[in-house]
């Protein structure tokens, strides 16, 4: 059986040789199984106070075979890393569904589930291992905007209060068995800081720290978060952390997305990701973009060098994955580009200085 | 807007309760809207970050800066710069540094209080993602002489960049600057100890910064606003030119240098530089001279300028930054002239250009020139509609061209002059720069719906970026035509490369002057088919001859054009050793000693003057021209020399080497020759050769074994240019601008001639008799070569880097290579000294597949990367 550390050595390695394939959707898969109010629930939580259904990661302890057979789909896809079903799995997303006490456990049973997933494909392929990258979900709340208009001074989130609740995230996700963090979505940069300060905090209790990717969310073709940064303040405000990667995924199709993940690219002295969504939803609430179109838009962007890791966010299927991964496969990985050295500050807009 | 760069970075001080009342007075009041505005009114007028200070015993600081920055957050018109939290207190800056989404900059921390404390601050600092400011503090006190303020910086960065790990870049030191002119003799020296540190500090930490509060230093002449203002200027104009890089600033205070009264002025720089014994008593004497008759700016405004004629006010606006009265001036103006762009070429330029002389002169500050910027645009914007509205009857633009020089490449003198061409031509000209990424020059093309799109590039690499920018334009759809221009691009390459790239017309531009019957012809309803239908043909009929002639193949493989090689006889060759091996740095080189070794025939040919010096200057039809060119050139050349407006720099070195069998040549580090230091990869000839004429390659020149040498150089003189550019950028002179740059692109010629020679004779030594003349010397009929990587001997960029590391190049002489190996500053000339009497120029030509994989192999990099490097001469099609 492989370790965490002749995983990460094979990443670290195969990152230079090839473009990294990520999974895709797990909510739109998720949604294929028409489950009910009663699945959601299970024996556990027959009694619970209020309606769970639609809280997708309660599923990996009702109905883990779901989400297991789900990322096994993903990997025989193609994919080398399985993000964790873990995108609401803090205390301060749970509290939704009164299950803030559950959200530990939820981490450790997810990333041990895409662990066994994993482990099971790596049997199959060692020459290939697979890895889990546990997902930290951007919360329902935003630490730099005020969700009262009448005042927009107010928080409904601290710094503090985030740091809490993703320090316990991702020290589960690291217990279940994830080799890499990743903090996605991110849609207030702010939040994202809270997450990635307390993976520090984590790495420094622990004495040993993991690969972290970033991945951003520029919420329409402006360019920026919802938060009101651009994609290069975004990256001035989080490169401290020196991340494995960084990317943008979510909110976007591919075609809006590339110009932003062409500037990533310019700027970012780390490898660059991406997971575009199947297209915008359309008016039925669905995504129009097929697996071909995706194939063709991202293939063409791996020619162009701008990217070094790749996958599926919403609308997102294996079949999408797998035309994914023949697309961009034999395509050089992007080159790091060396920066000269700059302060590089930021608000929401940057502001390099040279020395 | 993506990034910002900025020469003296403003630190706005009104959100700081200590340093304003007013500030103070809403905070506590819980003003905060009217708080707010006082942020906004600082960025608009220039602040670059602004600092936020809440530390007042009246307050609790820490509430009052988490709600402050949390309604910044919310103004988005504000929060766009960075935000510095500013506090005493450790709690405060931690509850703000958990407020800003932003990377912010802390102030500040010092070893004031020990070094555990600092470590502990500054480690959480760090992962919250922010600079810092560190103040010249230790547990012995607050740093006041040069010696203190050097030994704590210094401790504090090598705690922070060797134990912390703190990134240097995101230092800001504070090295304190006091009042100076007390009464008391020991505070005589503190403003010249602040200088002094500064300039010594930003040597020592290398990527550090250099900040101050610059309103102590006239702290005792409180009350007298301007002896103050002045103290202000002459300090900051010491201190910037010792590396103080930003500094919290209140541009309202702030007197123009160059506006100083004289007498004022000499007895300030006394007191700030110290000079003698009585300059305080001096400044004392005649300060109230200027509290009465100047007043306060803040105070009592001084409207005597008012009196004035239109023109003076206007300038006078500009170079004081005063908008109040700009638009009713402006129309008094526009009444006096014919019509109303006459104002804005009139007046306002002129106002302008005193801005930019004394901005480049470095006798105004950024703060105050964003601020002339401001009140320029006012002018212009209202003289605007009236513009328009004469220019209905008025000529009509012949036409927009959008011009840059592609990414990873610097060069743009040859762009430059097309952009001014097109100009005079009534062509509306969009030059987006150098080092433009395709994304942009596509975005900026969109944007500004332009007609045109011209690409220019001096370097090889730059080729394959403009076949990039083609296909990019062609995955887009776009339909303008694309021109392509600069030294190394060619017809041939354009017809065979870029065209088929892209669908839409594709036309190598051979010079400026051709640029205008290309665009016109290309934008003309009645031209247009006939040319672009010329230009494909003509196009097609290159590619079927170049075609051809790769077909008749009749290439050498790499095995027989090595068995080809120029055969030395090595067993009688006895090398000369160089006097030292390593690298040597000329620092400030002479440049008088350069002038008379300039190469004058490629600087006519850079003004697309053809001929050869000196009899250029005799010519019947452009004779005249070329003498008022070089006129123009000779007394530039006499104020480069002795204003010391560039600083020539230069590294040599001398390696053992000796050759590879498969063309490389490897260079040791000590005299067994065993240890390898580093490689260079040459590239052999192809060409099928007559009996007795060989296959050159470079490597030939160095001996197999034993004992041999080779060398390399970089020199540059191109230090200092920005700031010469950007005087005539300012001033619109796009003329000098153009004649600097290819004045000193001959410098670095010469300087690298002159090296040679002095390599030749001194360094290296093995001509150490020879005596030629200059002409001989331009004929290049001495012993030896110095080819450059990237010119026809050896035409692959990359090995730059080789170079570079071996000669430390960028420490030593600060030229950096770009991305594309491109040199900047671009006045640079680098390359090998060979040595051998048989050395001498080629041009390497067609390379073959064998040898690119076989260069893929020497180099470690894959076929593709070297086909990709080796492009320019590649001998088939990828």
């Amino acid at each position: 059986m492989t370790t965490r550390e002749d995983r990460l050595a094979y990443l670290e390695a195969e990152s230079k040789k090839r473009i990294i394939i990520l999974d895709g959707a797990m909510g739109t898969m998720i949604q294929r199984y028409g489950l009910t109010e009663a699945d959601y629930r299970g024996k556990r939580f027959a009694d619970w106070k209020q309606d769970v259904k639609g809280n997708n990661d309660l599923l990996s302890l009702t109905k883990p075979e779901v989400i297991k057979e789900i990322h096994t789909q993903y990997l025989e896809a193609g994919a080398d890393i399985l993000g964790t079903n873990t995108f609401s799995s803090t205390t301060i997303a749970q509290a939704d569904y009164a299950m803030e006490d559950l959200a530990y456990e939820m981490n450790v049973e997810s990333a041990r589930i895409a662990r066994e997933a994993a482990d099971e494909m790596t049997l199959k392929t060692p020459d290939r291992p697979r890895l889990v990258a546990g997902a930290m979900g951007p919360t329902n709340r935003t630490c730099s905007i005020s969700p009262d208009v009448n005042d927009p001074g107010y928080r409904n989130v601290t710094f503090d209060a985030l740091r809490v609740a993703y320090k316990s995230a991702a020290k589960g996700l690291l217990e279940g068995g994830a080799d890499v963090l990743i903090v996605e979505t991110i849609f207030d940069t702010l939040n994202a800081k809270a997450a990635l300060f307390a993976i520090e905090e984590l790495f420094d209790e622990q004495g040993w720290k993991v690969p972290v990717m970033i991945s951003g969310t520029l919420t329409d073709a402006s360019g920026r978060t919802l938060s009101g940064q651009t994609a290069e303040a975004f990256w001035n405000s989080v490169r401290h952390v020196n991340p494995f990667s960084v990317g943008l995924n979510c909110a976007l199709g591919a075609d809006l997305m590339r110009p932003h993940i062409a500037e990533l690219s310019h700027i970012a002295n780390v490898r660059v990701s991406t997971y575009p969504n199947a297209g915008l939803p359309n008016e039925m609430g669905g995504y129009d973009e097929t697996p071909e179109d995706m194939g063709k838009a991202l293939k063409e962007w791996a020619e162009s060098g701008l990217i070094n890791i790749v996958g599926g966010c919403c609308g997102t299927s294996p079949d999408h994955i797998k035309i994914i991964a023949d697309a961009v496969a034999g395509i050089a990985p992007r080159k790091l580009p060396e920066l000269e050295i700059k302060m590089r500050l930021s608000g929401l807009e940057p502001f390099n200085i040279a020395s | 807007m993506t990034t910002q760069q900025a020469t003296f970075i403003n630190i706005g001080e009104r959100t700081n309760v200590a340093g304003s009342a007013k500030f103070k007075r809403l905070i506590i009041e819980e003003q905060y809207d009217e708080a707010l505005s006082v942020a906004l009114q600082q960025v608009e007028n220039g602040a670059n970050i602004i600092d936020i200070n809440m530390d007042d015993a009246m307050l609790d600081s820490e509430k009052a800066m988490v709600r402050f920055l949390n309604l910044i957050a919310a103004e988005p018109d504000i929060a766009r710069v960075p935000v510095m939290i500013d506090s005493s207190k450790w709690s405060v800056i931690e509850a703000g540094l958990q407020c800003v989404q932003g990377k912010a900059v802390v102030n500040s921390i010092s070893l004031k209080e020990g070094k555990k404390q600092f470590v502990a601050q500054a480690t959480k600092i760090k992962r919250y993602g922010a600079a810092v400011v560190v103040m010249a503090f230790d547990e012995k006190g607050q740093a006041d002489t040069k010696e203190r303020k050097i030994e704590i910086c210094k401790n504090s960065y090598d705690i922070l960049v060797n134990e912390v790990g703190f990134p240097p870049e995101d230092i800001i030191f504070d090295p304190n600057i006091f009042a100076v002119a007390t009464g008391i003799e020991e505070h005589n020296n503190y403003a010249v100890d602040f200088i002094e540190a500064t300039r010594v500090i930003r040597q020592e930490c290398p990527h550090c910064h250099i900040s101050g509060g610059l309103s102590n230093v006239s702290f005792s002449f409180r009350g007298n606003n301007p002896v103050r203002e002045a103290m202000h200027s002459v300090f900051l104009y010491y201190a910037v030119q010792a590396g103080m890089d930003m500094g919290i600033v209140n541009p309202a205070q702030l007197e123009v240098y160059d506006e100083i009264p004289a007498e004022l002025r000499e007895r300030v720089e006394d007191v700030i530089l110290n000079r003698r014994e009585d300059a305080t008593d001096r400044l004392l004497e005649i300060a109230d001279k200027y509290k009465e008759k100047g007043g306060s700016k803040a105070a009592t405004i001084d409207l005597s300028w008012r009196e004035k004629p239109v023109a003076e006010r206007l300038s006078f606006a500009l170079v004081k930054g005063i908008d109040q009265f700009i638009v009713e001036d402006t129309e008094e103006a526009r009444q006096m002239f014919d019509k109303p762009i006459e104002v804005i070429e009139g007046p306002l330029m002129d106002g302008m250009n005193v801005v930019g002389d004394l901005f480049g002169a470095g006798k105004m500050f950024l703060p105050q020139v964003v601020k002339s910027a401001r009140v320029m645009k006012k002018a212009v914007a209202y003289l605007m509609p009236f513009i328009e509205e004469g220019k209905e009857a008025g000529s009509e633009s012949a036409g927009k061209v959008l011009l840059a020089t592609v990414k990873g490449d610097v060069h743009d003198i040859g762009k430059n002059i097309v952009g001014v061409v097109l100009q005079c031509n009534n062509f509306e000209v969009i030059d987006l720069g150098v080092m433009v990424p395709t994304e942009t020059i596509l975005q900026a093309a969109n944007e500004n719906k332009v007609d045109i799109i011209g690409l220019s590039g001096l370097i090889t690499p730059s080729l394959e970026e403009m076949v990039n920018v083609a296909s990019e334009m062609k995955r887009l759809n776009m339909n303008i035509p694309l021109l392509v221009g600069g030294a190394t691009t060619s017809k041939v390459h354009t017809a065979v490369k870029i065209d088929p790239a892209y669908e839409q017309p594709t036309v190598h531009v051979l010079d400026a002057s051709r640029a205008v019957w290309v665009c016109s012809n290309l934008l003309s309803d009645s031209k247009r088919e006939a040319f672009v239908a010329e230009i494909n043909a003509d196009y097609e009929k290159t590619r079927v001859a170049r075609a051809k002639k790769q077909n008749k193949g009749n290439r050498m493989s790499l095995e027989e054009a090595r068995a080809a090689k120029h055969p030395i006889d090595w067993s009688a060759f006895q090398a000369v050793k160089p006097s030292f091996l390593g690298t040597k740095t000329f620092d400030d080189y002479p440049l008088d000693d350069l002038v008379e070794r300039i190469d004058w025939t490629p600087f006519f040919r850079t003004w697309e003057l053809a001929g050869t010096y000196p009899k250029i200057l005799q010519d019947e039809v452009i004779g005249e021209t070329a003498r008022n060119l070089f006129k123009d050139a000779q007394d530039m050349l006499k104020k480069i020399v002795e204003e010391k407006w560039l600083t020539a720099k230069a590294v040599i070195g001398f390696w053992r080497a000796n050759s590879t069998a498969d063309d490389s040549i490897c260079l040791f580090k000590d005299d067994e020759r065993k240890d390898e230091l580093a490689r260079f990869h040459m590239v052999r000839q192809q060409i099928p050769k007559a009996e007795g004429r060989f296959d050159h390659c470079l490597a030939d020149y160095i001996a197999p074994t034993g004992d041999d040498y080779m060398g390399g150089f970089a020199v540059t003189t191109g230090h200092g240019i920005e700031t010469k550019l950007a005087e005539f950028e300012a001033a619109h002179d796009d003329y000098n601008s153009i004649l600097l740059k290819a004045l000193a692109d001959r410098l670095a010629e010469a300087f690298a001639e002159r090296m040679h020679e002095r390599v030749r004779k001194e360094f290296w030594g093995y001509a150490a008799d020879e005596n030629l003349d200059n002409a001989a010397l331009i004929k290049e009929s001495y012993q030896g070569i110095r080819p450059a990587p990237g010119y026809p001997a050896c035409p692959e960029h990359s090995e730059k880097e080789t170079l570079f590391d071996l000669l430390d190049a960028t420490q030593q002489a600060g030229i950096e290579l770009t991305h594309g190996y491109a040199m900047t500053p671009t006045a640079a000339v680098s390359g090998f000294y060979f040595a051998h009497p048989e050395a001498k120029y080629f041009g390497v030509g067609r390379v073959e597949k064998d040898q690119a994989e076989d260069y893929a192999r020497r180099k470690g990099i894959s076929l593709s990367e070297a086909e990709k490097l080796l492009s320019p001469v590649l001998g088939y099609d990828r």
